[in-house]
């Protein structure tokens, strides 16, 4: 039972509620370095998965030449993306190899020796506009673009989705909120015009009218530089908006920048808008303009442990060791080594992994820095309720889950848990939050999984034995019908 | 004194009586629980579990004869599932969750005879007879009865790799989350 | 499945459980050393018993449990709960109360529940009211404040003698606190007692009055309330809510008859109210975490600690309204959760709208 005046009180008191963190962001010194070219390596491992969605399909095989953007893999579904090659070579191996991941897994790679630089006939269009939406979202998907944020979710059906949405607004996500990360603020500053043509590029292929960019306020310079990049747009709006962390994940920004609420499970194209990343939009651009496809990327390294922290523009399919090496090496032995950002990002077994699409960052950081401390007792204090910004309660459903309550903890919000990591980094007691919530997605996924399949098994079961049911009467009747033939053969010889 | 007396024999009488012919009325044959349970079973009767069919196992699991983990196919949420049913707490204590195996055809062995197409209770094999087969990884329980009948040996279970999407966070080695 | 891997976050910010308990220690050493200064080593001397043998309790039921004692110590919440105590008790209390009640406040209503996080009821309070209900006597005996300037208060030996002696108290320092004062008064002649004798207002908020420790100076209080808030360990929410629970019922009730109860600035100044909203009811453990939850229960305690004070058989309420309160924080934390983004209140997905 509610009373709709009480709700409405509990909004207001709500509404007073903060939400997000304000760790230590440490971008500096990368973030005021220039971004680097690495010098091409002379191995590349390009994993087929890099994207979220269905795994790429080689297309090449072991012993072919190859050169700079010729396609290696082919999409492996409608969710897929092609992997493209960034350098010319021979392809040395297609098989397992680590995969940039905590696990450690192995996933199917191709490993390519280089040879050169030289690269494919680029179709480069001079008049990008003037291309339709259709053929823009294409040469965007034969490209291989796919959200470079992290999520690595496929840009093409993105696209496609807000054409066929009536999305009216484009956000497009410059906010960076991670510590250390500074690939996006080094992307705006350096190459503002360039982003800003991608940004314009998806709102056509979109059909979206309205533009907003929001950056976080920690990065004045890249505000300032697209702000000039999009003086002549009375369309693009570009704000600057508050330095907290997770300002930079699509929902939280979108809501900042347009006051609307994303429902729970909703997409974002069903309230009209979509988000991009600043990284996606400069590939697009990038695969518009000059008919490359998505073969390099923008990494920030850093950490204590790295001597030279700064940004590179790498190959994607370098080893991480090799970035970490470019940046004068390790200065001391790392505690933890990062794929992606600190609060989201994947701790990996080791440097001899590749980075990938979605690679934001190689962190090398120090204990000092991971501030790893012994777990405490809970003593709900709600800090984590505090700085959620689903204003989820972590601390009852890792009580639940903990308990071993995962539908207790689904009944509380799990699936709409973002994994931000927000209640990790502020807890006192330093409970793993974000990991129970993990641990929990992932079983849920797996029961829902096992669930399936015993349905499914049953309902063969049941279907098998009603066709050897079936087949067994039809023969039967068929037995019948030629004995009664036989029958009435014979009654006729006799009465012959 | 005698009225406090007779009216509580009375009614203890007639609240007797009520029992007694509800008892009689509203007797129900045989355990609906057991039938119950028996159609959450995966049915396929693969006898993993060692016992003769997904009906005998259900009846035992409500009888509590065996452990209600016992069904392979059906795993921790099949258990569950029960426990929540037959209203009593399941316990994982002991339980090992057995890593999943599927069917699988080495073709240059397969001589196509369909038996395995036969015996199988999912139609997880598929192929015609005097034709290679092959096995949908999603409806093999892993039982095994395939493996048995191949006249060639051209079966074998195999255990299922953990890949990048189906690896999973493991719960955290906790000390601290109360309240 | 792989061996265990290290899940993000790879940052974590600086603080603990123990430093949690630190700076709300800090924010008390203020109130606590004036009242030291107010009432003499006896009130020293029976702080540093209770927060002794809260440390020794907790050090024994840790070790009990077989878990490690020294992790457990320094998170410090047991000298935290044993320091709440201390400022709860009557200053020339002798040491047992200090020692019993440190027993019952860690022991019987926190470890038995699991330990810190798990007890339902804020343990310096539960303590508090066990003593008050089982030697009522002794947990009453208020002194009037003697400063310790020399010549006036008991010296170190004599202080010493009155905590651990079992010195009975000395007729001329003993003092009835204002609230137990006005219901005494009130249950002999009916009426409001006039309070010159018993309450001056700038007495009561600098603290020189009889009262337990914590029940001195509402001044001290009130700012390491404030340094708390600021430093974001306590909310605002609950001792606002609460203050405003004690001071609208007051108000009201006074201007109704100003002759039977007793005026808004009495309630507003005496008693343990404002430790009770700045250090007990805040307590996290036992109060909601939503925002309107902590409202509630601000409030709730607030109003409670009026009606007992104004109809209840004791004269002072604090410490029974937060323990109500405290049963009744699961029931308000079911019912107030907070709206999840993107959802309503019910947990239904909100209507998509272009």
């Amino acid at each position: 039972m509610r009373v709709p005046l009480i709700d409405r009180l509990f909004d207001l008191l709500d509404r007073a509620a903060h939400w997000g963190v304000h760790p230590d962001y440490r971008k500096e010194p990368a973030a005021s370095r220039l971004i680097g070219k690495l010098p091409l390596p002379p191995m590349l491992y390009l994993p087929l998965v890099q994207h979220a969605g269905a795994p790429a399909r080689a297309i090449v095989k072991v012993g072919d030449a190859v050169l700079a953007g010729q396609l290696l893999a082919e999409a492996g579904g409608t969710i897929s993306a092609p992997i493209h090659a960034p350098a010319a070579g021979v392809v040395e191996a297609i098989g397992p190899l680590p995969a940039p991941h905590p696990s450690g897994l192995a996933v199917e790679t191709i490993t390519l020796r280089v040879t050169g630089s030289e690269h494919i006939d680029y179709a480069v269009c001079n008049d990008p506009f003037a291309l339709t939406p259709e053929e823009l979202a294409r040469r965007v998907e034969a490209a291989g673009v796919v959200g470079m944020g992290g999520a690595t979710f496929p840009s093409a059906p993105k696209l496609h989705l807000g054409r066929r949405m009536a999305v009216h607004t484009l956000v497009i996500n410059g906010g960076e909120c991670e510590p250390y990360l500074s690939c996006d603020d080094r992307l705006m500053q350096e190459r503002a015009d360039g982003v800003l043509e991608g940004v314009r590029l998806i709102a056509t292929m979109i059909g979206a009218g309205r533009i907003l960019i929001g950056i976080e306020d920690n990065k004045p310079i890249a505000c300032k530089a697209m702000q000039q990049a999009a003086e002549h747009f009375p369309n693009i709006s570009v704000q600057s908006v508050p330095t907290r962390y997770p300002m930079g994940s699509g929902e939280q920004l979108m809501t900042w920048l347009t006051g609307q609420e994303l429902p729970a499970g909703a997409r974002m194209a069903s309230i009209g808008v979509l988000v991009h990343n600043v990284g996606t939009a400069y590939a697009v651009h990038r695969a518009i303009r000059f008919g490359e496809p998505l073969t390099h990327r923008i990494v920030t390294v850093a950490g204590n442990a790295v001597r030279q922290p700064r940004n590179l523009e790498v190959p994607i399919g370098t080893p991480a060791s090799a970035l970490v090496e470019f940046c004068g090496g390790l200065t001391e032995e790392p505690l933890r080594l990062v794929m992606g950002g600190p609060m989201m990002g994947l701790a990996l077994p080791s440097l001899d992994v590749p980075v990938i699409k979605g690679s934001s960052g190689v962190l090398a950081l120090t204990a000092a820095e991971c501030n790893e401390t012994e777990e405490e007792d809970c003593i709900r204090c709600g800090s984590c309720a505090h700085v959620c910004p689903l204003h989820l309660l972590p601390l009852d459903m890792a009580a639940s889950v903990r308990a071993g309550d995962l539908e207790g903890a689904a009944k509380l919000g799990l699936e709409d848990c973002l994994t931000c990591g927000a209640c990790s980094y502020i807890c006192p007691a330093h409970l793993p939050l974000s990991h129970y919530f993990d641990f929990a997605k992932g079983e849920r996924w797996a029961n829902e999984q096992s669930q399936r399949q015993t349905d499914m098994i049953r309902e063969m079961t049941e279907a098998k034995r009603e066709r050897l049911a079936r087949e067994a009467a039809e023969r039967r009747a068929e037995l019948m019908r030629r004995k009664a033939e036989a029958d009435a053969a014979k009654q006729k010889e006799k009465t012959l | 004194m005698l009225i406090p007396l007779l009216s509580l024999s009375l009614l203890g009488g007639a609240l007797g009586l009520a029992l007694a012919l509800a008892g009689r009325f509203f007797k129900v044959e045989g355990n609906p629980l057991v039938e119950e349970v028996a159609a959450m079973m995966p049915n396929s009767q693969c006898g993993l579990c060692g016992l003769p069919g997904c009906g005998v196992a259900a009846e035992k699991m409500v009888n509590g004869e065996v452990e209600l983990t016992c069904c392979v196919p059906g795993g921790k949420v099949l258990a569950q599932r029960i426990a929540d049913k037959l209203g009593i707490p399941l316990s994982l204590e002991g339980f090992e969750e057995i890593v999943p195996q599927v069917a699988r055809v080495n073709e240059s062995i397969c001589t196509g005879c369909s038996k395995c197409y036969k015996i199988c209770a999912t139609d997880a094999v598929f192929g015609a007879s005097k034709r290679i087969h092959g096995v949908i990884a999603e409806l093999c329980t892993g039982c095994g009865k395939c493996v048995d009948i191949c006249p060639t040996e051209a079966i074998h279970l195999e255990e299922i790799a953990v890949t990048l999407r189906t690896w999973r966070w493991q719960k955290p080695l906790a000390q601290g989350v109360q309240a | 499945m792989t061996p265990f891997a290290t899940h993000a976050p790879y940052a974590h910010a600086w603080g603990s459980i123990g430093d949690i308990m630190h700076k709300v220690m800090l924010a008390l050493l203020p109130a606590t050393l004036f009242a030291f200064w107010s009432f003499g080593w006896p009130a020293f001397w029976l702080w540093l018993v209770t927060v002794a043998s809260a440390a020794g309790w907790e050090a024994a039921c840790v070790w009990l449990a077989g878990k490690r004692i020294k992790p457990k110590l320094l998170d410090r919440s047991a000298m935290l709960t044993g320091w709440l105590l201390a400022l709860s008790l009557p200053p020339w209390a002798p040491w047992w109360v200090g020692v019993v009640g440190s027993f019952i406040a860690i022991v019987l209503s926190k470890q038995v529940f699991g330990g810190l996080g798990c007890n339902p009821f804020n343990p310096a309070m539960v303590a508090r009211v066990a003593l008050l209900i089982s030697f009522p006597v002794t947990m009453t005996q208020w002194v009037s404040a003697l400063p310790l300037l020399p010549g006036q208060s008991v010296d170190f030996l004599q202080g010493l003698q009155i905590t651990f002696g079992g010195i009975p108290m000395l007729d001329g320092v003993a003092s009835a606190s204002v609230l137990g004062g006005i219901k005494t008064e009130l249950s002999k002649v009916g009426h409001l007692p006039a309070l010159d004798s018993l309450f001056t207002a700038w007495q009561s908020t600098l603290g020189l009055r009889a009262g337990s420790l914590g029940e001195s100076s509402a001044v001290l209080i009130l700012l390491g309330g404030i340094w708390l808030t600021r430093h974001y360990i306590i909310g605002w929410r609950i001792p606002l809510s609460m203050l405003a629970g004690v001071l609208v019922p007051a108000v009201l009730f006074w201007l109704i008859n100003p002759q039977h109860y007793a005026s808004p600035l009495v309630h507003m100044l005496s008693g343990g109210l404002w430790l009770g909203a700045f250090f007990i009811a805040t307590d996290p453990v036992t109060s909601p975490t939503s925002n309107a939850g902590q409202v509630i229960f601000g409030l709730g305690c607030g109003l409670l600690t009026y009606l007992i004070r104004s109809w209840g058989g004791y004269p002072e309420g604090v410490a029974f309204a937060v323990l109500l309160m405290n049963a009744v924080t699961p029931l308000i934390e079911r019912a107030t959760p907070p709206r999840i983004y993107g959802r309503n209140r019910e947990g239904k997905p909100l209507e998509a709208k272009a």
